[in-house]
């Protein structure tokens, strides 16, 4: 039941994550041309900023930038699968040592049955 | 909810790292007295910044027309407590600001407030009252960890509403811009992240009843049924 409750859950997120490709036209940009769409939030909010205060002078610059797009998207993918790496080694884990800890339980029950079976006969 | 590195000015930079170094301080000894205590929860703090490293990474796409990304802070608050989340929150915003040019170190700690500390706190009291509430764990779950992410991102508006308020509209009218931005792009992402909190804690309430009972997150019976 909960693997089916996690099953549907997952489908949720992918289909919130997919809808607005779907959903979202692409605005025109004053050129005419189609614009850019589905750029980050936080480059939005730095142009806001310097619509704000056009004056506003950036008093320091990153240390390291990556090279391109792609060694950027390169970092990212091996943030979350370092993450995913985890997750996934651990519910590994957690999940072979319920299993082994409920195979010792019918072990133990069973024993014990095999154990009244036999002292059945003899009373 | 990334500030980006020199955009804010100097004095709300520098205010808002003397605001969140006693939180990074406070879960830095919370953190360290829980493993010396229970060395066996080491793993599952592993899961918790795990998951903020994978959830921070997602960018994904909003009705808005842009992107943004949840902050998988709510499962670390509900699992530890609040403080806990404050230096792995700052470990994966020194690593983005530090690699990818995301954020920076100017606006580490505007940064580390609002994703490191609003979030989990607010996490954690919504956990607290939807439990009181006698809201099931999943429901609890999500609200937690939605809410938290969605009050990040006020929080980062907040930030930069005061940093630069409208020359018109003074404080409101900026504060406004930039939530159209934030919170607006945030609310389905916010929904994703409650979800798939949802999801890794079904799996730990199933495999891990004991650690769950033993966090006080959930008493045996639910886990168990």
């Amino acid at each position: 039941m909960k693997r089916h409750q996690n099953l549907l859950l997952l489908i949720a997120v992918v289909l919130l994550a997919a809808l607005p490709l779907w959903l979202v036209e692409r605005p025109l940009g004053p050129d005419g041309q189609p614009a850019e769409i589905f750029g980050g939030a936080d480059s939005e909010a730095q142009a806001l900023i310097t619509r704000i205060a056009p004056d506003y002078q950036p008093w320091f610059q990153p240390l390291l930038e990556p090279a391109s797009g792609e060694i950027a998207s390169l970092l990212f993918a091996l943030q979350a699968a370092l993450g995913a790496g985890f997750i996934g080694y651990y519910l590994g884990c957690a999940r072979t040592r319920e299993k082994l800890r409920r195979e010792q339980r019918r072990g133990e029950a069973a024993a014990r049955r095999e154990d009244e079976d036999q002292e059945g006969p003899a009373c | 909810m990334h500030i980006m590195e020199g955009f804010l000015p100097i004095e709300h930079a520098v205010g808002w790292s003397v605001a969140a170094a006693p939180f990074v301080a406070w879960g830095i000894r919370s953190v360290n007295r829980r493993i010396r205590e229970n060395p066996e929860q080491r793993m599952l703090l592993g899961v918790a910044a795990a998951f903020t490293f994978v959830l921070s990474a997602l960018k994904l796409p909003s009705v808005t027309g842009s992107c943004s990304h949840p902050t998988g802070t709510g499962l670390g608050a509900v699992l530890f407590g609040p403080a806990a989340m404050a230096p792995i929150g700052a470990v994966v915003l020194l690593f983005q600001a530090l690699l990818l040019a995301h954020g920076g170190l100017t606006t580490l700690g505007a940064n580390i407030f609002s994703m490191a500390v609003v979030g989990p706190f607010a996490a954690y009291g919504i956990f607290a009252l939807a439990r009181r509430l006698k809201a099931s764990l999943a429901v609890s779950v999500f609200l937690a960890a939605s809410l938290a992410d969605l009050l990040t991102y006020v929080t980062t508006s907040v930030q930069l509403a005061w940093a630069f308020p409208d020359p018109v509209g003074g404080f409101g009218a900026s504060f406004l811009k930039f939530a159209g931005i934030f919170a607006l792009t945030q609310i389905p992402l916010a929904i994703s992240e409650g979800l798939l909190t949802v999801v890794i804690c079904n799996a730990l309430a199933r495999f891990n009843p004991q650690e769950l009972q033993d966090l006080g997150v959930a008493p045996a019976p639910e886990v168990r049924a």
